[in-house]
C-alpha cells in the first residue's frame, strides 16, 4: 500500500469512520471477526428470536470470509473477502445492530450503501483471490461460534496492518464507478 | 491393451489438486503482468501487484491462492482401449480429491444438499465429471478447481438465431457489467456456441481450459473472441470491479452445430484464479 496509506486501530470510532472516504486505503490493525453465509443466516436468526449472540455485534467489524483450514504450522490457511452481495439481505440488520463496518468485495444493493450513512457505518473492500497474502496480516485466529459450520464458523482474527479500500463510506460515497449517486 | 490401476488416478487427482491450488499456472500470472504493465488506474495497479505478491507467497510457501479451493471440475478424455483396474473412475477421482483436499489443508466447500445446506461433505467431494470416450490408449485428465463467486455470475441464454453475433456480444457485455467487481476481475471468459442447453454450457466451461489467450482455430470466432474481449474491456468494470480498462484477460469461444430453431450461448466466468491442469497416462 501506499504512503497515504491510512493506520487505522480497531475498534473504530464515530470520528475515524467520519473522516474516512470512499477510495482512501487503510490498513487495519485489531480485531475482526469472519462471518459468511450460513453465520449471518444463524445471526440473523437470532437477533429476530431475540435470542443472546455468541458474539456482541456493537463494535464488532464482520469480515465476509470462509478461510481454508491452518497446517499445523500456521495460524490460519488462505483468508480472502468472498463476494459481498450474498450478505446484503442481512447487512442493513447488522449495521443497526452496532456493527460499524463489513470487509468483503465487489459492489452491494443500495439499501447497504443507504444503511453505512444511516447508521454510521462503512463498507471495506479487500483484493479478491488474494487469499494467500491476506492471511500474512492475520495474527491470531480462533473459533468463537458455530464450530458446525467449518469453514463458516465466526472466527476471531487479530490483524495487523490488513490492507482494504473504503467501499462505501457514510457520507453516501461509493468507491464502484457504476454506481449511481444516493439521494 | 493398456492398463491403468485406479490408485493412479486417485494419486494423480490428489496431487492435482494441490497443485493447481499453490501454484498460479504461470500463462495466468504472465497475463497478470502484462495487464500490470498497461494498467489505467493506480488501484488497478495496487490490486494486480497484490495479485503478484499473492501469487508467489502461495507457491513459496503452499498456502492456497484463493480461500475459495474451488469446486473440483473434471474432464476425462478416456481412450477406448484402456482397461480401468480397480475402482471405478468416479470413485477413483472421488479418493483423489478427499486426499488432496485433507492433506493439502485445502477448504472443503461442498454441502451435501442445496435446499437445507446443513452438511458439509467435509471433502470436497464429489467433483463434477465429465467423461468422454475418444481413438487410442491414451487417458487424460484436465482438472480445474473452480471458484464459487464467479461461477455464480455465469449465465445462459437461449437466443433466437436472428440475435446473431451482435445479441451474443450484447448479453455478455451486460452480464459482465452487472456483475462488476462480484466474479473476482480480471477475467477469463469461457463461452459456449450452438449444440443445446447442456452443450452450450459444457462447451463453455471446456474452453477455459483453453491456454490463456491462445485463440480459436476457427478465424471466424477468434475474430469474435477479440470483439468480445474489446467490448467488455470497455465496460468500465475493471480489477475487482473497481474501475478501468483491464476487466478480462481473455474470451474463449467453442461452437457446436445446431438446431435450425436455436441459438444456445453459454458464459461461463473465471476470476483470476485460474486453477487447472492436466495429466495424461
Amino acid at each position: 500500500m501506499s504512503s497515504d496509506t491510512k493506520q487505522i486501530q480497531l475498534p473504530l470510532t464515530a470520528e475515524a469512520i467520519g473522516d474516512l472516504h470512499a477510495g482512501d486505503a487503510v490498513a487495519l490493525s485489531g480485531i475482526v471477526y469472519t462471518a459468511r453465509d450460513a453465520a449471518h443466516q444463524r445471526l440473523t436468526s437470532a437477533l429476530e428470536a431475540g435470542q443472546q449472540l455468541p458474539i456482541d455485534l456493537a463494535g464488532s467489524v464482520m469480515y465476509y470470509c470462509g478461510p481454508t483450514p491452518a497446517s499445523p504450522e500456521r495460524v490460519i490457511g488462505a483468508a480472502g473477502p468472498t463476494t459481498s452481495a450474498r450478505m446484503d439481505a442481512f447487512a442493513p440488520q447488522l449495521y443497526a445492530a452496532g456493527v460499524p463496518a463489513t470487509i468483503g468485495k465487489g459492489q452491494r444493493a443500495r439499501e447497504v450503501r443507504e444503511a453505512c450513512r444511516e447508521y454510521g457505518g462503512l463498507y471495506l473492500v479487500a483484493t479478491g483471490g488474494a487469499g494467500a497474502l491476506l492471511a500474512s496480516f492475520i495474527i491470531e485466529a480462533q473459533v468463537v461460534a458455530y464450530p458446525d459450520l467449518g469453514p463458516e464458523a465466526i472466527r476471531k482474527l487479530t490483524v495487523a496492518g490488513l490492507p482494504v479500500l473504503v467501499g462505501y463510506d457514510t457520507h453516501g460515497g461509493s468507491i464502484f464507478p457504476n454506481d449511481e449517486k444516493l439521494d | 491393451m493398456h492398463e491403468i490401476q485406479s490408485s493412479q488416478i486417485t494419486e494423480a487427482v490428489a496431487e492435482l489438486c494441490q497443485r493447481v491450488n499453490f501454484e498460479l499456472p504461470e500463462e495466468v500470472q504472465a497475463a497478470l503482468r502484462r495487464t500490470r504493465k498497461t494498467a489505467t488506474t493506480d488501484v488497478a495497479r495496487m490490486i494486480l501487484d497484490q495479485l503478484r505478491d499473492n501469487a508467489r507467497l502461495a507457491r513459496e510457501e503452499r498456502i492456497p491462492y484463493c480461500q475459495d479451493t474451488g469446486l473440483v471440475v473434471v474432464f476425462v478424455e478416456l481412450g477406448q482401449e484402456v482397461h480401468l483396474v480397480g475402482d471405478d473412475i468416479h470413485t477413483a477421482i472421488d479418493a483423489g480429491v478427499r486426499q488432496g483436499y485433507q492433506d493439502g489443508y485445502l477448504r472443503p466447500s461442498v454441502v451435501s444438499n442445496p435446499l437445507d445446506r446443513a452438511t458439509n461433505t467435509g471433502d470436497n467431494t464429489p467433483a463434477i465429471v465429465h467423461l468422454r470416450m475418444v481413438a487410442g490408449d491414451g487417458l487424460t485428465l484436465h482438472l480445474a478447481a473452480k471458484g464459487g463467486g464467479s461461477e455464480n455470475m455465469s449465465a445462459l441464454w437461449m437466443l433466437t438465431p436472428a440475435a446473431g453475433r451482435q445479441g451474443i456480444i450484447e448479453a455478455i457485455v451486460e452480464r459482465i457489467r452487472e456483475a462488476g467487481g462480484k466474479p473476482c476481475p480480471p477475467l477469463i471468459l469461457g463461452v459456449g456456441i450452438g449444440g443445446d442447453l447442456e452443450k452450450a454450457a459444457l462447451l463453455a466451461k471446456e474452453a477455459l481450459f483453453r491456454p490463456l489467450g491462445q485463440p480459436s482455430d476457427d478465424p471466424e470466432l477468434a475474430e469474435l473472441e477479440q470483439e468480445i474481449l474489446a467490448a467488455v474491456n470497455a465496460t468500465g468494470v475493471g480489477p475487482m470491479g473497481l474501475g478501468g480498462a483491464d476487466t478480462a484477460l481473455a474470451v474463449h469461444l467453442l461452437s457446436y452445430p445446431c438446431h435450425i430453431a436455436s441459438l444456445p450461448v453459454a458464459l461461463n466466468v473465471q476470476c483470476h484464479a485460474a486453477r487447472h491442469g492436466s495429466v495424461t497416462f
